[in-house]
């Protein structure tokens, strides 16, 4: 499947005219649906629920972006990507966005045909490892096997972990989650390596979470940002500022709940211009003036979408995710 | 074929005339298209700012490979680390076609057999092979390895120095002593003088028509002086036995459970079919000439090496060159069970730098030249056994 996909999107590259980049925009909206590339199952991320709808905050973000252009959250088409397909999808225009868990790196910035639009999830790499084993920092895993996916900054964090602490990690490479966490868990791997917040979801998914313990070590950087083609410079504000206004939302006090009465009745000039009772906040990026209340009243604001997707099911704390008045570093820039 | 020349010496007549620049004419259009093609892929790769060229196969890799023939560390760069997987494909591969080829004539030989026990097993395994996905099997293998196989700390130790657990087979490597190269120089005395021998009973057998034993005999002449050789070198062959420590074992030499995993499935898989190809080569021979020879009083290994091998062959190994290219490829399915292969470590190599087009030229050169040198190999084979026609 991974081939197939790669090579119909080097095939796209390939036979397409130049500059089809710059109307993602008018092609979403002549088409009624929004194509996003989410993961293929990181519960709190993306995931299908039993009912086989996308759920988790990397799948509300796309949901948020259809209700800001479309007026509707659940115009959406969703595409599984894996690690490796992930940048060629959006570079090669297969979907329209990407809110998959990617790392905003320099390099994929730059070179990859790529651009990101703001971080959603500021993440660390860390480890599980067995109760048992009686392992409390990440040192302590020198000549230990390591479970890892490919194609992802987490296999080379690993390298540079064991190159800058001079010990020795013997990797063993797996093309999807699935398979690296099935590996680990039967005993094939000591640690088991990805973004910290998924290793919490994983360990839910155990029989005996108790079992396993998650390191407090974080040996990288991961701020997860979703990422849109390069050159369509409309559309890259779009999304960023669709997630500016969830933060901005939640900062503001509205939520999903109160966003018609605060619509109606509030007299905070903040929150009437997100809500578009004055100025014109979404002319400026080519959408109707009440661009953010649709969003609002669909998925809530960043807060009801962290706490219902990531909170409540996997128990993970805000930390560095909180408002920048909070403890954290989540900082909307202004909306006016 | 004496029709050829005749041809070749015609001057160049209309039709033939004709038919060279209809030819041309094709290839200009294959040509321009390709040339198309690559233009405005190369324009597109700009317009949106990806880099391309293979400049990227000197950059430091960076990323870890848990399987190596050769020495492999993170700071070597993208183009060894391909290389790393280029051989660990060629590993697999190559293993794979020698021991499905032996378990292959053995099921083959089986399917025919007069015993009925026997023969509907092989017919079983056959069907059952063939008839689930190399995928689905390649799984349940790893799975069965890993999930019935204990920790490390309790590994299966059946011989001092030899280890079974989750994290692969460790035996003692082998490491040369005191008196090695005067070992191996007498090993290879010994090996000239037992083929020295083969030969000479090969031509005595013609001139005399009297049977010498000379496969046997070499193969006596060969352990009776390389067995004298290593006693009186005094044991020059030592050994550095794994052991375990911290999380696993060190030393020895190390086979991972993917890399048994993967073999073990394609071996299972291609051997189904290779085992079709030799029944029915076999079953191809008319039964009237094993019964001629029989009649004749020929003796029964005679019978099937000089009778019913020969024509046999001619049927299994145009089937079996495509099978062998089967499971050249199939091995890129390494990547599903954590076998760093070829497609796996390009895989991590387009996540780090998104230069897919390169990465999977690659890969198609790769696979291309390993089942080009397969075919021409498998092709002489199949003209030394193909009829002579004249």
């Amino acid at each position: 499947m991974k081939n197939v996909s790669l090579i119909s999107a080097i095939a796209l590259v390939a036979a397409t005219a130049g500059s089809a980049q710059a109307q993602t925009l008018e092609k979403v909206i002549s088409e009624g649906v929004l194509a996003c590339g989410v993961s293929e199952g990181v519960p709190g991320f993306s995931n299908p629920n039993s009912e086989g709808v996308w759920e988790g905050l990397d799948v509300d973000i796309c949901r948020a972006v259809a209700a800001a252009v479309l007026g509707d959250s659940d115009a959406v088409r969703f595409s599984p990507l894996t690690s490796s397909q992930k940048i060629l999808a959006v570079s090669s225009g297969q979907v329209d966005m990407t809110s998959r868990t990617t790392t905003w790196t320099m390099k994929r910035d730059s070179s990859e045909g790529v651009d990101f639009t703001q971080v959603v999830f500021y993440d660390g790499q860390g480890f599980m490892v067995r109760a048992e084993s009686g392992i409390t920092d990440a040192n302590q895993l020198d000549s230990a096997t390591v479970c890892v996916t490919t194609g992802t900054t987490t296999e080379l964090n690993l390298a540079d972990f064991a190159r800058a602490q001079n010990i020795t990690i013997e990797p063993v490479v797996f093309e999807g989650k699935r398979e690296a966490v099935a590996a680990y868990e039967s005993g094939r791997c000591d640690a088991l390596t990805t973004d910290a917040s998924q290793l919490g979801a994983f360990r839910t998914s155990f029989i005996d979470p108790e079992a396993h313990t998650i390191l407090d070590t974080l040996i990288s950087k991961e701020p997860l940002a979703p990422l849109v083609a390069h050159g369509d410079n409309q559309w890259k504000d779009i999304v960023t500022w669709t997630i500016f206004g969830l933060i901005s939302a939640e900062e503001l006090g509205i939520t999903s709940e109160n966003v018609e009465d605060l619509a109606a009745n509030s007299d905070n000039p903040d929150v009437q211009r997100l809500l578009g009772v004055s100025g014109d906040t979404g002319g400026f990026i080519g959408l109707e003036g009440t661009w953010m209340k649709d969003v609002i009243a669909s998925v809530g604001n960043y807060g009801e979408i962290f706490d219902r997707n990531l909170t409540q099911t996997l128990g993970l704390e805000r930390g560095l995710n909180a408002q920048w008045n909070d403890g954290g570093i989540l900082y909307a820039m202004p909306i006016r | 074929m004496s029709s050829i020349p005749k041809i070749k010496s015609k001057s160049l007549s209309g039709q033939v005339l004709w038919a060279v620049f209809a030819q041309g004419a094709v290839l200009v259009v294959v040509l321009s298209a390709a040339y198309f093609l690559f233009q405005n892929t190369q324009a597109n790769l700009d317009a949106k700012g990806i880099k391309s060229g293979f400049a990227f196969l000197g950059h430091e890799a960076g990323l870890p490979i848990g399987d190596s023939l050769i020495e492999y560390n993170p700071t070597k760069s993208y183009g060894y680390a391909f290389l790393v997987g280029i051989l660990n494909t060629l590993m697999v591969s190559v293993l794979a076609i020698i021991l499905s080829t032996i378990l292959g004539i053995l099921v083959g030989v089986a399917r025919v057999s007069n015993n009925w026990l026997l023969a509907r097993l092989a017919a079983i395994y056959v069907e059952t092979l063939r008839n689930i996905p190399l995928l689905l099997t390649l799984i349940f293998t790893y799975i069965i390895i890993i999930g019935s196989l204990p920790h490390p700390r309790d590994a299966i130790s059946l011989f001092d120095g030899y280890f079974l657990s989750n994290r692969g087979i460790y035996i003692p490597k082998p490491i040369a002593e005191d008196g090695f190269g005067i070992f191996i120089i007498a090993a290879i005395v010994a090996s000239v003088l037992a083929i020295s021998f083969g030969v000479w009973a090969k031509q005595y057998k013609r001139r005399t028509g009297r049977l010498v034993p000379g496969i046997w005999g070499g193969l006596a002449i060969f352990a009776v002086l390389t067995g004298l050789a290593f006693l009186a070198t005094g044991n020059p062959i030592g050994s550095e036995t794994p052991e375990f420590r911290g999380f696993n074992f060190s030393g020895g030499l190390g086979l991972k459970p993917e890399f048994v995993a993967l073999l073990t499935g394609l071996v299972l898989y291609t051997a189904a079919y290779i085992g079709e190809n030799v029944r029915s080569g076999i079953e191809s021979v008319h039964a009237g000439q094993i019964e001629a020879a029989n009649a004749l009083g020929v003796p029964s290994g005679v019978v099937t090496r000089l009778v019913m091998l020969p024509q046999a062959l001619r049927v299994t190994i145009p089937a079996t060159t495509n099978d062998y290219a089967s499971l050249v490829k199939n091995s890129s399915l390494a990547v599903a069970i954590g076998f760093p292969d070829m497609v796996s470590i390009g895989g991590t190599i387009i996540g780090q730098n998104g230069q897919a087009i390169e990465v999977i030229a690659m890969w198609m050169a790769v696979y291309l030249t390993i089942n080009m040198l397969i075919s021409f190999g498998m092709n002489l084979l199949n003209s030394r056994v193909q009829i002579v026609e004249r």
